[in-house]
C-alpha cells in the first residue's frame, strides 16, 4: 500500500491553528505518510508543529459555510483545532488523517520508516539483556539459574526466551508448571532483595478450576524460594470474590491445603475497561471549562482514577513490606499476570531498590517488568482518553504505573535520579513513538517483527547526554534506603504534568524549575572553584616548603 | 497523672505510655522509658474542644482538638482522674480575662529596649509613606484621635484630602459601627486606591449627603478615572436581607459615578461550618479516596477559598489594569473586607510578598482596622458563634498563590503555618483583643512581646529559596488564572493535617534548596578567603617571605568545608517541618519505636498463621487485615524509614 493513496490533499494553505494559551497562528498544513505538519509562514517567528498520526486518538470535523474545522484529540491528551478553508480540502484532510491514524498493520507504523538524525552511541536494543541482570544476581546468590526453556517461545508465548527460576527446579518441571498456570506464565523471579535474601516472584493464576486441581511441581517451585521454616505471602491482585469466580472458568487461586507455607492476601486492583473508562472520565473532567468548584471535585471523584492509584500503591507497599519488614518471600499474580501483577512488582521494586530510582535502573525495570514480562503494550495503548472504540483490551495500565511512580517521586523529591519529564516522555512513547520499543505485545511478537533490526530503540535516543540532561532531577542525592510512600488520600494528588498539561499555563512552574536548577548549578560551580583554589594553594604551599627546605 | 496512653490517630497500634502534666499554660505529655523522653506540649489557648468519651476496659478516653489542627487522643486509666483533667482543661482552655493569657507570662529573655525595638519593626505610618502618602490627594486625618468617631478603627486614618472632618463624621453616622470609608491601599503609579468601610445604613431608601460626598472624594482622589467600583463582598441575598434592618448597600442612583458589584463570599457562620466539615474529613480514619474527595467537596471549603480569591483578583484587576479605585465593604467591614483587601494588595504589590511586607499587610488590613481577633479565634471564653476561620482563609489564599507562583514570595509555607499557629497561641501580644483601642488600654506593647520580631529574628527558617528579588515573578502584579482554574485550588494538607507527618512528602524541596543555598553562601565566603590567601601567597612568594602559621590556617579551612559537604546529604532534610515552639523537638526514639513496631508486627502475624485451620475464613480474616491495615501500614511504616534516614 502506498501512503500517497490515502493522501488526497497533501497540502492546504491559510490554515489557522488554535491551541489553548497560544494565539491562533496562520500557516500551511502538510500531510505525509506519518506526520501532520503545520508551519506558520511568518518569516520572523516561524513555528512548526509536527504531529505523528499515530498520536491522534480521535478527530472531529465541523463546517461553517465553506470553512471547515477539524478538532484533533491526541493520545498525549492535547487538543488542537485547525480551521481549513475549502470544504473539499477539509474533508480530504480529515479522511486522510483518520485513515493514517488507524493503520492496522504494525509494519506500516512510523518506527519502520524512521531514520535517526543522531549518532548512535549505544544500541538500546542491547542495553538491558537478561544475561547481565542474571550476572548481577549471581554475584550475590547461587540459588537461581537462567533457564532457556522458552527459547523459541514454545512454552510460554508471552514470556521472554530466558527467565530466572530456582536452581532446584529443572526445565521438565517448569513445563509441567506452565501447564498449570494461565497462559503458561509459570512463576519466575521478579526481584531479589539483597538486604535479606527474600524474593518476589510473579506468575499468572493457577488453573485449579472448580475441582481444586493441584500441581506438585508448582508447589515445589514456589516452595523452593522459601528459607527453611519460613513462610511466604501470595498477593493476589483480585478480590477473593473475583478469584473464586475465576475457578468456574478454569482459573483460581492457591489452596491453603496445598500451599501450607503460604499466606494469601487479596487486593483488589481494577482491570481493562474499568480503567479505560476511568481515564476517559478523568480527562473529561480536566478539560471541563466550567467554573464550578464543586463539579470539579465530584468529577475527579467520580472518575475513580485516584482510587485506582491508591489501590495499586497500597498493594505494592504491602508486597514491599512483606519482603523488607516481615522478611518473607512473595508471589504476586492476578489473572493473566500481565497487568496489575506487573504494576505491583515494579512499584515494589521502586520502593525497595535504590537502583530502580536511577535513570538507567528505571529503564531496566521497564524493560524487565513490562516489555520482557509481556505487558501487551500494543493492545493496551492502542487508544487513549478520547477513543470511542471501547475495546476490552485497551487500558491505561502503564500510565497508572507511571502515575504511581510520580506519586512516590512527589513524596521523595530527592531520591530519584530522573524527573517528572522522564515519566511523561515514557507515557508519550508508549502511546505513539518513532521508536520500536513499545511496539508489539511481547518479546515473541517483537522478534517476529524483527524490531531490533528494523527499528530504533527508544533507549538509544534517551541515553545520550543531550537528551539525558532534560530528564535529570537536579535534587537527586542517592538514597540507599527503602522509601515508604504514604497512600492516604491527603497524600495523593492529580498528576498535573500529564492531565492538566495542556489546560494550564505552566510558565510560572517552569520558571521555578529553572530557578531550582540554577541554584544547584551555581552551588556546584562554586564547589568546583573552591576545590581548584584549595588545590592550587596546597601546591603553592608545598612548593614554598620545598623552596624553604632547599 | 501517670500511666496515660497517647494514641496515634493514624494507627491504633502505635501507642505511647507516659505521664500527663497540667501546668498553668500547657498540657504536657511525657513519654516513659526511652532515653530521649519524647514530649508533647500543647498550649491551653490552642485547645478548641475537649471531649470525654465512654469509658472502656482500658480506661477513660479524652479527645483534645486544637486550633492548629492537632488532635490528641489520650486514655487515662482512672475515670476520676480523667474527669479532673477534663474539668481543669475546660477551665484552663477558656480564660475569662486577658491577663490569664500566655503572652502575659511568656518571657523570651529580652530586655525592655529589645522589646520596644521589636514592636517598632512594623510601622504603619512608614508603610503609608512607602505607598507615597500623604500626597496631593490623600492625607492623614486625626478625626478619630480618641476613637471618638469609630472605636474599632485606628487613631490614624488616611482619607481623601477633600474629605473634611464634617464629611467623615457624617459618613460615619451612615455606616454600620461607624466604619467610614478609609484608605487601605494606594497605587502610586496610577493613583487608583482600595478603600474599605462597612455597609451603609441605607435601608430601603435612606440617603446621606456626606456619605455620597465621601465616595465622590475618593473618586476625585483618582483624577484619571471617572468612576469608582463599590464592591459588596456579600452574596446579594444577604445584602438585601440587611436592608430590612435599616442597613444594606449603595444605590447606584444616589451615588454619582459608582459601579456597584456583588461578590458572593459567605458569612462567618457558613465558613465556620465549612471548616468543621472539612476537619471531620481530615480526621477520618483511613478514608477511601472517595470518602475524602466527597467530604472535601461537601465541606465547600475550596469553593469559599476560590470566592475570596476571585474577589481579590477582581479588585486587583480594577486597580492595576483599569486604574479605577475601589471601595470594598461587607456588613461590618472587618472580616470579608479584610480578606479581600489583603488578597488584592498582595496581588498588586510585590512588597507584600516579602516577609516584612507580609507582616505589614497583616498589621494594616487586619490588626489596625479592628479585625476581631479575640472573638474570631476564641482567645477568651466567649460566644462560640463569633468564632470563624477568617484569617485562616486569607492565609490559605496566600498558600494557594504560592503554589501557583513558586518564585513570587520571599517566605515559605512554614512562615504561614507559624503565623496561623500564633494567631491562636496568644504567646505574643500582636493579635490580642478586638481593636487597637482595647490593645492600647491593656498596654499590650508594654506588657507583651511582638511576634513579628520573633519571626524576623528567625527569618532564615522562613525563606523561600526560589525567591529572587530580581526575578520576573517578584515584579509587579500577579495575574492568577481566573478560568478554568478550579483544579488550581488544592487541599492544604501541610496545614490541616499538619501533625500527621506521615501524610506529607518525606523530603522537602524547600529545605533541601535552603541548605544548598546556605552552603553556597559559605562557599562564596570561602572562595573569597582562599582568593585573598592565594593573592597573599603569590605576593609573599615574590617577596620570598613565608609564614608557617599558614599551614594551620589551611587545615582549619578544610575542616569547615568538610562539614559543609556533609550538610549536603538529603537525609538531614527529610524532616519537612522544623520542630515547633510548642512541640517537643525530641524525636530521637523514633528509631526504637520503629523496631518495636516491627517486632509487634511479627508477633501479631505469627499467631494468625498458626491459627489458620479454618481455611476460607482464615483467608477472609487476612484480607480484612490487609485491606484495612494495608492502607495505613505502609504510610506509617514510611515514617520509620525516613526517620532512619535521619539517624543512619
Amino acid at each position: 500500500m502506498e501512503f500517497a493513496e490515502l493522501i488526497k490533499t497533501p497540502r492546504a494553505d491559510n490554515v489557522i491553528l488554535h491551541r489553548p494559551f497560544y494565539l491562533a497562528v496562520e500557516g500551511t498544513l502538510c500531510l505525509t505518510g506519518h506526520h501532520l505538519i503545520f508551519s506558520s509562514r511568518r518569516q520572523d517567528n516561524a513555528e512548526e508543529l509536527w504531529l505523528l498520526h499515530s498520536n491522534i486518538d480521535s478527530i472531529e470535523k465541523r463546517f461553517v459555510g465553506s470553512l471547515g474545522t477539524i478538532i484533533i484529540k491526541c493520545k498525549d491528551l492535547r487538543i488542537i483545532q485547525l480551521d481549513i478553508p475549502g470544504m473539499e480540502e477539509c474533508l480530504n484532510i480529515a479522511s486522510s488523517i483518520e485513515a493514517l491514524s488507524t493503520l492496522d498493520s504494525v509494519t506500516l507504523m512510523y518506527p519502520f520508516f524512521y531514520r535517526p538524525m543522531f549518532e548512535i552511541v549505544e544500541d538500546g536494543w542491547r542495553s538491558f539483556l537478561p544475561d547481565e541482570e542474571f550476572e548481577l544476581l549471581s554475584s550475590v546468590t547461587d540459588e537461581w539459574r537462567l533457564s532457556c526453556i522458552n527459547k523459541e517461545f514454545s512454552v510460554c508465548p508471552s514470556y521472554p526466551p530466558v527467565v530466572i527460576v530456582p536452581k532446584s527446579i529443572d526445565d521438565e518441571a517448569l513445563r509441567k508448571v506452565a501447564m498449570f498456570r494461565h497462559g503458561s506464565r509459570f512463576p519466575v523471579l521478579s526481584y531479589y532483595h539483597k538486604k535479606n535474601g527474600m524474593v518476589m516472584m510473579r506468575s499468572s493464576q493457577p488453573l485449579t478450576g472448580t475441582n481444586g486441581r493441584r500441581c506438585k511441581e508448582d508447589e515445589k517451585l514456589i516452595n523452593a524460594t522459601l528459607r527453611p521454616g519460613k513462610r511466604g505471602y501470595i498477593i493476589d491482585t483480585r478480590s477473593l470474590n473475583v478469584a473464586q469466580q475465576a475457578r468456574a472458568k478454569g482459573g483460581g487461586f492457591e489452596q491453603e491445603a496445598h500451599y501450607p507455607q503460604w499466606r494469601r492476601i487479596h487486593k483488589c486492583i481494577e482491570r481493562f475497561n474499568i480503567l479505560q473508562e476511568s481515564l476517559i472520565k478523568l480527562v473529561e473532567a480536566c478539560n471541563d471549562q466550567s467554573h464550578n468548584m464543586d463539579r470539579w471535585l465530584s468529577k475527579l471523584e467520580a472518575s475513580n482514577w485516584l482510587t485506582h492509584i491508591k489501590e495499586i500503591l497500597t498493594a505494592a507497599c504491602l508486597a514491599a513490606q512483606c519482603i523488607d519488614r516481615e522478611g518473607a518471600s512473595v508471589l504476586v499474580h492476578g489473572t493473566e499476570g500481565t497487568d496489575s501483577t506487573l504494576q505491583v512488582t515494579s512499584l515494589a521494586q521502586i520502593i525497595l531498590d535504590p537502583r530502580c530510582r536511577t535513570i538507567r535502573g528505571f529503564e531496566s525495570l521497564v524493560v524487565r517488568e513490562w516489555l520482557q514480562a509481556g505487558h501487551p503494550f500494543q493492545q493496551r495503548c492502542a487508544q487513549s482518553a478520547y477513543s470511542n472504540s471501547k475495546q476490552k483490551w485497551e487500558a491505561p495500565v502503564f500510565l497508572l504505573f507511571l502515575d504511581c511512580v510520580w506519586q512516590i517521586l512527589r513524596q521523595f523529591p530527592c531520591s530519584f535520579e530522573f524527573n517528572e519529564q522522564f515519566l511523561i516522555m515514557l507515557f508519550e512513547h508508549a502511546y505513539a513513538s518513532q521508536f520500536g520499543t513499545f511496539l508489539g505485545n511481547n518479546e515473541n511478537e517483537r522478534s517476529k517483527l524483527k524490531l531490533p533490526q528494523k527499528t530504533m530503540s527508544l533507549w538509544s535516543w534517551v541515553n545520550r547526554s543531550e537528551e539525558l540532561s532534560k530528564f535529570q532531577n537536579p535534587l537527586f542525592e542517592a538514597n540507599s534506603l527503602v522509601i515508604w510512600p504514604s497512600v492516604a488520600p491527603q497524600s495523593l494528588q492529580l498528576w498535573e504534568g500529564v492531565f492538566l498539561r495542556w489546560n494550564r499555563p505552566s510558565k510560572f512552574l517552569d520558571e521555578a524549575h529553572e530557578e531550582m536548577i540554577s541554584i544547584i548549578k551555581y552551588n556546584k560551580e562554586l564547589q568546583a572553584k573552591v576545590n581548584a583554589l584549595r588545590r592550587q594553594l596546597a601546591e603553592m604551599e608545598t612548593d614554598d616548603r620545598m623552596q624553604e627546605n632547599l | 497523672v501517670e500511666n496515660v496512653r497517647l494514641l496515634d490517630r493514624l494507627s491504633s497500634r502505635k501507642v505511647a505510655l507516659g505521664t500527663l502534666y497540667l501546668t498553668a499554660t500547657h498540657v504536657i505529655f511525657v513519654e516513659n522509658g526511652s532515653e530521649t523522653r519524647k514530649e508533647t506540649w500543647v498550649l491551653h489557648s490552642q485547645i478548641s474542644s475537649i471531649e470525654k468519651q465512654a469509658t472502656t476496659a482500658t480506661g477513660c478516653p479524652l479527645l483534645i482538638r486544637c486550633k492548629n489542627f492537632q488532635v490528641i487522643q489520650l486514655v487515662i486509666p482512672q475515670e476520676r482522674d480523667c474527669h479532673d483533667v477534663y474539668i481543669s482543661l475546660i477551665r484552663l482552655a477558656r480564660p475569662v480575662k486577658y491577663e490569664e493569657l500566655y503572652c502575659f507570662s511568656f518571657n523570651p529573655k529580652l530586655d525592655k529596649e529589645e522589646r520596644e525595638q521589636g514592636w517598632k519593626l512594623v510601622d504603619l505610618n512608614e508603610e503609608y509613606n512607602r505607598m507615597g502618602i500623604p500626597n496631593n490627594y490623600w492625607q492623614i486625618s486625626d478625626v478619630n484621635r480618641d476613637y471618638g468617631v469609630c472605636d474599632s478603627y485606628p487613631t490614624e486614618v488616611y482619607v481623601p484630602k477633600s474629605a473634611t472632618a464634617h464629611i467623615i463624621v457624617g459618613s460615619s453616622k451612615f455606616r454600620s459601627r461607624r466604619r467610614f470609608p478609609a484608605l487601605s491601599y494606594y497605587c502610586k503609579d496610577n493613583n487608583a486606591s482600595i478603600c474599605r468601610s462597612s455597609q451603609p445604613l441605607s435601608g430601603f431608601s435612606a440617603r446621606c449627603l456626606e456619605d455620597e460626598q465621601m465616595l465622590q472624594a475618593i473618586r476625585k482622589a483618582n483624577p484619571g478615572s471617572d468612576f469608582i467600583y463599590v464592591v459588596d463582598t456579600r452574596p446579594k441575598l444577604n445584602a438585601m436581607a440587611n436592608r430590612a434592618a435599616g442597613k444594606g448597600y449603595e444605590n447606584e442612583d444616589n451615588y454619582s459615578n459608582i459601579k456597584f458589584q456583588f461578590i458572593g463570599i459567605e458569612n462567618i457562620h457558613v465558613m465556620r461550618n465549612s471548616l468543621q466539615k472539612m476537619l471531620e474529613v481530615c480526621e477520618l480514619k483511613s478514608p477511601s479516596m472517595s470518602d475524602f474527595l466527597w467530604g472535601l467537596e461537601n465541606s465547600g471549603w475550596l469553593k469559599h477559598i476560590k470566592a475570596i480569591m476571585d474577589a481579590g483578583i477582581f479588585i486587583a484587576k480594577a486597580v492595576a489594569e483599569e486604574g479605577v479605585s475601589v471601595l470594598v465593604h461587607c456588613s461590618d467591614g472587618w472580616d470579608r473586607t479584610a480578606q479581600v483587601c489583603s488578597v488584592a494588595s498582595l496581588l498588586l504589590d510585590p512588597y507584600y510578598r516579602t516577609m516584612k511586607g507580609f507582616m505589614v499587610l497583616i498589621e494594616k488590613d487586619w490588626v489596625s482596622f479592628g479585625h476581631k481577633f479575640n472573638h474570631r479565634y476564641g482567645n477568651l471564653d466567649g460566644d462560640p458563634k463569633e468564632i470563624s476561620p477568617v484569617i485562616d482563609q486569607f492565609i490559605e489564599c496566600v498558600w494557594q498563590l504560592m503554589e501557583q507562583f513558586p518564585c513570587a514570595f520571599e517566605f515559605n509555607e512554614r512562615f504561614l503555618i507559624h503565623i496561623q499557629h500564633h494567631i491562636y497561641s496568644c504567646q505574643f501580644g500582636n493579635f490580642l483583643c478586638n481593636s487597637q483601642k482595647e490593645r492600647r488600654e491593656l498596654k499590650i506593647q508594654e506588657r507583651t512581646y511582638s511576634l513579628w520580631d520573633h519571626l524576623w529574628k528567625n527569618r532564615a527558617d522562613y525563606l523561600n529559596p526560589l525567591y529572587r528579588s530580581d526575578h520576573s515573578q517578584t515584579q509587579g502584579t500577579l495575574h492568577p488564572q481566573m478560568a478554568p482554574c478550579n483544579f488550581l485550588y488544592k487541599f492544604w494538607s501541610g496545614m490541616y493535617n499538619r501533625f500527621e507527618k506521615g501524610l506529607h512528602p518525606r523530603q522537602s524541596v524547600t529545605d533541601y534548596l535552603m541548605a544548598v543555598k546556605e552552603e553556597t553562601q559559605q562557599l562564596e565566603e570561602e572562595l573569597e578567603v582562599l582568593g585573598e590567601r592565594l593573592a597573599n601567597l603569590q605576593k609573599s612568594q615574590l617577596n620570598g617571605n613565608k609564614f608557617k602559621s599558614r599551614q594551620q590556617d589551611r587545615s582549619k579551612q578544610s575542616g569547615l568545608s568538610t562539614s559543609n559537604s556533609l550538610a549536603n546529604t538529603p537525609q538531614e532534610y527529610s524532616n519537612d517541618l522544623k520542630s515547633f515552639p510548642s512541640r517537643s523537638p525530641s524525636q530521637g526514639d523514633e528509631e526504637d519505636s520503629a523496631l518495636i513496631l516491627t517486632q509487634d508486627n511479627l508477633k501479631s502475624s505469627d499467631p494468625d498463621l498458626s491459627a489458620n485451620s479454618d481455611q476460607e475464613s482464615g483467608v477472609e480474616d487476612l484480607s480484612c487485615r490487609s485491606s484495612s491495615g494495608g492502607g495505613c501500614l505502609p504510610s506509617e511504616d514510611s515514617g520509620k524509614d525516613s526517620d532512619e534516614a535521619v539517624f543512619l
